[in-house]
């Protein structure tokens, strides 16, 4: 009895692991199906001519830079102006928080290409001429910056009530018991947050194609309209941003499940 | 606006806060709480009540859920701002003053209110991103300036009499409820308050673990810290309270030792809401 009790529970055990395999097969055999078909259309439909693709590439690629450079930049002073905001959203300043508020309300409630046109195009009429570079970074950084403000904001209200009150019943300050107990908490709800945005912020930089920095799309266009060949570039900046975007995912999922198991080895160590 | 200002009230001693035969002649009450009233929008709370505790007393207020018992103890010490009425610890004194709440000198005066007066939650609280020795250490070094050494030495001493010495490294998630409240009441006691303000510290704890708090809140009051203690352990109560208060819709009904508030209550109000208590089995 006891002897089939366990060989039930190793049998049911090893069929489940069988059929988690064939899930993971499966899956996989379907993305390999799907890239394929993407790759048969490619080439089916277009003649593929390896010595423009080879001129092309390395072009396109060399954008990479500038867009990695841009999306950095951007990505900082976002967070930079949504650490900002969100103090000003919470702040019990009745004009600091308008002017948080209109600051979000503003730059979320406007197109960003058109933000990004102002910096570009319509400042120089006010005598305020800037690199296209700082225009997209500006641009880029205020828009996001609005966005994670509100993220920024909830993270530090997502804080239980009960650690302020503790941290008032002990003698602090309002501002100690920010710096020492609540932002390190608000901290580690926000960062996976900021890397969202990161990923988000390398697809959007592809809107500074439009104020002529020399970015992937901007490269793309200008080396395929040359010869009517937009369609294969356009397929080969497309792959570049995936590859981008697949890379990063990978990175921001290490850096996070780094950040959980800090906790818990600092949990067990101890 | 004048003739709403608040007038600081006469704080007048109930017959049974004399202070007891421990209490050493020309002493000074710990802490007085003179007629808090709190008003929450239309919704009167807290009718007035006061309380006074010497040196070395451990009180227990008792009271159904919603007479204002929590309300009232976190008057004390300013985490709810009452409406109207004094308290006074260690000297320091602080009265409602609901037009100017936020005035910096008064703010000042209620983080020192704070200082001297520890509170223990239902909830522990704990701060899950530091350590337990962290925890402990965190206010006495960014609020009172002690030395980390200084401060860490202290530390371990409560840690040692709450029976964790041992976790100091450990982080709150790895603790139990019972084993979270006691490092609780040692982030407390680290601070070395006069007085420490209890708010049902065992409400939020499975039964099975309830006896280790109230185990260490007994030794504590029988080796002669000041408590005030809000809780429903009736048994705690009658054994380790000096003074019991009942309080009943925002006002102490009835106020005296445990063996006549608990074993033989004269206000009705008491009587009833004991009757509760004994129909389920509880000792005495």
């Amino acid at each position: 009895m006891h002897i089939d009790a366990e060989r039930l529970a190793k049998a049911v055990a090893k069929d489940e692991a069988r059929r988690a395999a064939r899930w993971q097969m499966r899956f996989r055999l379907g993305w390999a199906a799907l890239l394929s078909m993407l790759a048969a259309f490619v080439f089916l439909s277009l003649n593929v001519e390896i010595d423009f693709i080879a001129r092309a590439t390395p072009f396109i690629v060399e954008g990479i830079w500038i867009t990695l450079a841009v999306s950095s930049a951007s990505i900082v002073l976002a967070t930079l102006l949504a650490a900002i905001g969100a103090l000003g959203r919470l702040s019990s300043n009745a004009v600091v928080n308008a002017l948080a508020s209109f600051y979000v309300s503003f730059f979320r409630g406007t197109p960003l290409i058109l933000q990004l046109l102002v910096w570009y195009l319509a400042l120089p009429q006010v005598g305020i001429i800037l690199d296209p570079i700082f225009c997209a970074i500006g641009a880029l950084g205020m828009n996001y910056g609005a966005y994670m403000t509100e993220i920024f904001r909830a993270g530090i209200q997502a804080v239980p009530l009960g650690q302020r009150e503790a941290a008032a019943a002990l003698g602090m300050s309002g501002s100690t018991a920010f710096r020492r107990i609540i932002a390190p908490q608000a901290f580690r709800i926000i960062v996976p947050a900021i890397g969202n945005d990161f990923v988000a912020m390398l697809k959007d930089s592809a809107l500074a194609s439009t104020v002529a920095l020399h970015e992937i799309v901007w490269r793309a266009r200008n080396i395929g309209q040359k010869e009517f060949k937009t369609l294969q570039t356009f397929i080969i900046a497309a792959m570049i941003y995936w590859t981008l975007t697949i890379v990063f995912t990978a990175v921001q999922n290490r850096i996070e499940s780094r950040l959980a198991a800090g906790d818990r080895n600092k949990a067990v160590k101890g | 606006m004048k003739q709403l200002s608040t007038t600081p009230a006469v704080h007048a001693l109930h017959p049974a806060e004399k202070p007891g035969v421990l209490v050493k002649p020309g002493a000074e009450p710990v802490l007085k709480a003179t007629n808090i009233t709190k008003w929450f929008g239309e919704n009167h709370v807290l009718r007035g009540a006061s309380i006074t505790v010497w040196p070395g007393e451990t009180v227990c207020i008792l009271g159904r859920s919603g007479s204002g018992k929590s309300t009232f103890l976190r008057s004390l010490n300013f985490l709810e701002d009452p409406t109207d009425g004094t308290v006074e610890i260690d000297g320091v004194i602080v009265g409602a003053d609901p037009f100017h709440k936020e005035g910096s000198e008064r703010q000042d005066r209620i983080r020192e209110v704070r200082m001297r007066a520890g509170m223990v939650f239902q909830e522990f609280n704990l701060f899950p991103h530091l350590s337990v020795i962290e925890n402990c250490v965190e206010a006495p070094i960014h609020v009172k300036g002690i030395p980390r050494k200084e401060a860490e030495a202290i530390a371990e001493k409560y840690l040692a009499k709450v029976g964790l010495l041992e976790k100091r490294d450990e982080y709150p998630s790895r603790l139990s409820g019972g084993q979270r409240q006691r490092v609780a009441i040692a982030r407390a006691l680290t601070m070395q308050p006069k007085v420490l303000l209890f708010d049902e510290p065992t409400s939020a704890l499975d039964p099975t673990l309830v006896g280790e708090v109230l185990k260490v809140m007994a030794d504590l009051a029988h080796e002669g810290r000041t408590m005030i203690v809000v809780t429903h352990e009736m048994d705690f109560a009658h054994e380790a309270a000096d003074r019991v208060y009942y309080m009943d819709q925002g006002e102490f009904a009835e106020v005296g030792p445990p063996e006549q508030v608990i074993d033989a209550p004269k206000d009705p109000r008491t009587k009833e809401f004991l009757s509760r208590f004994r129909t389920l089995g509880a000792k005495k």
